[in-house]
């Protein structure tokens, strides 16, 4: 940071406030970088503009288009995908940060023909509407159970000491990152009510 | 079909399939990821190129230069299309502001340009390098200082509700002056933003002279035949294709920029390209729920008859744009013999303002039902009881026209009994639950019950399976379970034998989604297509129509039964028809109705409002399907909780824009503002409607709610909030002292 702080260009701001001097540098080519991660337990190798998120690189690269993008801001959870046994928005991480990684997508967790326990509870239990950010609330709810198991503590988690268990606060303010403007949030928290008992 | 007389027994009352609680059928794509929506089309376009959208830095004025040429070096990028190069393009149904083209812009980040690359990234960072040049002017952003200036103008919302400017009975002046209890309160509600889930997306295809679009949208009907004007070709070369749809709530009624960009970016590119709007360009690019300034004077005898009601709107828009019709249920909600309803326009250089969710009811019963709850108190009068005594079972400006069907009593009481209202203490500030105070709330929720002509394509192959094509859409709203239910009870055949394909513009042209229209409008096209296909597999069979019994996958008649499959045996058997609305649907009010119960809690410190139970009973005819209705209402209730306590497009009105364009600045509600849902049905149909015997309940969830959470949170706290959204520096400086 300091070294892109020290090379700014002198009187940065009047060239700022001059938009007709503001022609800029004709762009580089795109820099590639390789990278391998494994995606729904498959090696993928991927020669990447080391600008495309994880998020572009399932859906435009590996046509993996169940991870959606709702805000490419990080502000929605549509986008969310487990890495490394952890939750997070594919669409704020850059791929070639994942070299090695091993990537869970919706398309990972089960098939129309063959679906997930937590898949065929949003089902049962009507947690979807539209189906634009179901594939994040799913990954998340699954993550979201394996992480109560693992003892972590959320905000709403009262003792600290004591270990976290899935309760409806606890599922409320832990996917409170995945936003479902249907609002099926009702529906959703059944269904990760009825997930979390059964393989309790 | 022409639907002209009451709905008799048909074979829908046999209630076998319909009216079932079934798992949605298209539910194991959209939860595994792969039912594919517009963006996500490598099926059909492997190649395609990515246009990526600019929009305006100015509010209003004019383009005055656009400088591509070092984005044209930029690598990867094949084209770039400029709102310069383009003659103006023609608007489609229902658009206000222009799309694209020409040098003139109306609103902020209205489309200049759309840069095409190999990939997004470049496209991206190309677009960084456009210049461009404005001639800004000034324009008019600020509702509360152009309100003196509004004028009174009719409008149609285009979705159910409307009315001229100004409309009386009585004498409303005079009864509302010998009125022995009167309120005149005066309200405001948000811009707000659809935000819908799925941004506005359409990858584009042309194959010589003719273009395909697969793109997010409610309206296929209408798209169709607005694309086709747009890029003056005729519809026969145009189609548009919208099997999935990542939500609307009514953003996506109409082609939008993604739409006419991709046709063009993928003229010039050669090749096909998809375009997706940024987050940060929706809310001011698209259209929005406009903002309101209310008035509402109510007169009522002691006994709590109102004698008296007005209920008075003001809204902006660009100049060709419509009033928000947001006084529109008062003239048939509550019973009173003087009456005033007026909505009143001024012109803004805001974005459009356009249909969302309920337009018209949900602001104005966000407004109307905190003004009951604040007569009914001083009255003296329960609220329920206050709107029970007010109920009308006629049309009030046409005393002659009954109700259809009206059972908001039955919902207020059933909903009461249910939530118990009666442990309510009508003192507000009065309960406490360690450091919140406790509040509960109630109000009516109403809604029009609008039918559109709507067409099917029912096929019967000879394995016995039944395919439905209709451009009807699903956007969340359970179109393809609902349709294929239908289809299975007409012809007597389990769902899992029933294929229901939507939203191709090939396919009958439906009613589309909006206006809580669609689920009995487009089912009810599926039931007359299915009468004739009915009426050939009978002939085929040697089977008299009317008698045969269509059930079990047989046709039975007498003692004769033969299975359905075999009158397709020697091919195919297709039917095709339209439902048509007769005078049926205007001779008599259809509506549907509701009561919202919410209780909530304040923190007696911070005055922040968390909801803690919410209840709606519900009223519609008959239902369809429990499961996806219910899930409907819910989510009604979750988008007028969100304008209750958090949702407002913050105007700058300096620079004349929306300035929290993005889902981290317009908060909408989350898990954690979301208690467990309630939804109770009445059991009823209304043979008026359909041969469905159903309404919709798209909308009614959401008409009504804000001011259920409004009144429990003065019942809470004692502090009345008039402005929307009620958030927390709306009450700190009047809460009750924490002692």
């Amino acid at each position: 940071m300091l070294g892109a702080t020290a090379a700014a260009p002198e009187g940065a701001g009047a060239w700022a406030a001059d938009t007709s001097a503001r022609t800029p540098a004709p762009t580089d080519a795109p820099v590639l970088a390789k990278v391998t991660f494994t995606v729904n337990g498959q090696r993928r190798d991927l020669e990447l503009d080391t600008r495309t998120s994880l998020l572009d690189a399932a859906r435009e690269h590996l046509h993996l288009t169940g991870s959606k993008k709702g805000c490419d801001h990080g502000q929605c959870g549509a986008c969310t995908m487990i890495v490394d046994g952890r939750r997070i928005n594919a669409c704020l991480t850059l791929a070639v940060m994942h070299q090695g990684a091993e990537i869970t997508t919706i398309e990972g967790l089960g098939q129309p023909d063959a679906l997930h326990p937590m898949q065929a509870a949003f089902v049962k239990h009507d947690g979807y509407q539209c189906g634009y950010c179901t594939p994040g609330q799913i990954c998340s709810g699954v993550a979201v159970l394996d992480e109560i198991r693992a003892g972590i503590p959320s905000h709403v988690t009262a003792d600290l000491e004591a270990a976290p268990t899935v309760t409806e606060a606890e599922i409320r303010e832990r996917m409170s990152g995945n936003i479902c403007r249907c609002g099926a949030y009702s529906n959703i928290v059944e269904a990760m009510t009825e997930v979390a008992g059964r393989s309790a | 079909m022409k639907f002209d007389t009451p709905a008799g027994q048909n074979p829908i009352d046999r209630l076998k399939v319909v009216g079932q609680p079934t798992d949605r059928i298209d539910g194991k794509y959209k939860t595994t990821g792969t039912a594919p929506y517009a963006y996500e089309r490598n099926d059909v376009a492997p190649d395609a190129a990515y246009g990526y959208v600019l929009g305006a830095g100015i509010a209003k004025g004019r383009v005055r230069r656009i400088d591509t040429a070092s984005a044209r070096q930029a690598p990867g990028v094949i084209a770039i299309v400029t709102t310069l190069d383009t003659p103006r393009v023609e608007r489609g149904v229902m658009n206000v502001a222009y799309l694209f083209g020409g040098d003139v812009i109306q609103h902020y980040h209205q489309a200049i340009a759309v840069v095409v690359a190999e990939t997004f990234e470049q496209a991206r960072a190309a677009s960084f390098l456009v210049q461009v040049e404005y001639a800004p002017e000034a324009g008019k952003f600020d509702l509360a200082a152009e309100a003196a200036g509004a004028e009174p103008v009719p409008a149609e919302s285009g979705e159910g509700s409307g009315g001229d400017g100004e409309e009386r009975v009585g004498d409303f002046e005079g009864a509302f002056a010998q009125a022995p209890v009167t309120l005149d309160a005066a309200y405001t509600t948000a811009d707000e933003s659809h935000a819908m889930m799925e941004p506005h997306a359409t990858l584009a295809a042309w194959d010589g002279d003719r273009v395909t679009l697969w793109t997010a949208n409610q309206m296929i009907g209408w798209g169709h035949g607005s694309i086709a004007k747009m890029l003056d070709l005729p519809k026969a070369k145009v189609r548009l294709d919208a099997p999935y749809v990542g939500g609307g709530f009514g953003g996506k009624l109409f082609v939008r920029a993604d739409a006419v960009l991709a046709a063009l970016a993928s003229k010039a590119a050669g090749r096909p390209v998809k375009v997706a709007l940024t987050r940060p360009l929706i809310a001011n690019n698209t259209t929005h729920r406009p903002a309101t300034i209310q008035r509402v004077r109510i007169g009522a005898t002691q006994d709590g008859t109102i004698t008296a009601i007005a209920h008075e709107s003001i809204s902006g828009n660009l100049p060709d744009g419509d009033p928000e019709t947001a006084v529109n249920q008062t003239k048939l909600l509550y019973a009173g013999a003087n009456r005033l309803t007026a909505m009143k326009l001024a012109h803004l250089d805001l974005p459009e303002g356009n249909a969302m969710r309920a337009p018209g009811e949900a602001p104005g019963l966000a407004v109307l039902e905190i003004a009951m709850d604040e007569m009914a108190e001083k009255l003296g009068l329960d609220p329920v009881e206050f709107r029970i005594r007010n109920d009308t079972q006629v049309d009030p400006n046409q005393p002659d026209r009954r109700f259809s069907h009206r059972d908001l009593v039955g919902c207020l009481k059933l909903g009461a009994e249910r939530f118990g209202w009666g442990k309510r203490n009508p003192k507000p500030g009065q309960v406490r639950d360690g450091q919140w105070l406790v509040g509960i709330g109630m109000a009516a929720a109403f809604r029009n019950n609008m039918v559109m002509k709507s067409g099917a394509r029912v096929r019967l192959d000879a394995s016995g399976t039944v395919t439905v094509e209709t451009d009807m859409t699903d956007v969340g709203t359970g179109s393809y379970t609902i349709i294929a239910q239908t289809a299975a009870e007409m012809m007597g055949v389990p769902l899992d034998r029933v294929v229901a394909r939507l939203g191709d513009s090939d396919f009958p042209t439906s009613s589309g989604s909006g206006g809580q229209f669609g689920a009995n409008s487009s089912t009810a096209g599926v039931y007359a297509a299915c009468v004739k296909l009915r009426e050939a597999v009978a002939q085929k069979l040697g089977f008299n129509a009317t008698d045969a019994v269509f059930e079990d996958g047989e046709v039975r008649s007498g003692n004769r039964a033969i299975p359905l499959a075999e009158a397709a045996a020697g091919g195919e058997l297709v039917a095709e028809d339209t439902i048509e609305f007769g005078d049926i649907s205007k001779v008599q009010q259809q509506s549907t109705f509701g009561a919202h119960f919410v209780e909530v809690g304040v923190d007696l410190y911070t005055a922040e409002v968390r909801v803690r139970r919410m209840l709606a009973v519900c009223a519609a005819g008959r239902i369809l399907n429990p499961k996806s209705a219910r899930s409907q209402v819910i989510g009604g209730m979750v988008m007028g909780t969100g304008a209750a306590l958090m949702e407002e497009l913050a105007v700058d009105a300096k620079r004349g824009f929306f300035a929290n364009h993005d889902l981290a600045g317009y908060e909408v509600p989350v898990h954690a503002d979301i208690p467990h849902q309630e939804v109770i049905f009445l059991d009823e149909v209304d043979p008026m409607s359909s041969p469905m015997k159903a309404k919709g309940v798209g909308e009614l969830g959401i008409s009504g709610i804000a001011a259920a959470v409004a009144n429990a949170v003065y019942n809470a706290t004692g502090i009345r909030v008039r402005d929307y959204p009620i958030t927390l520096d709306k009450l700190l400086d009047r809460m009750p002292d924490a002692a």
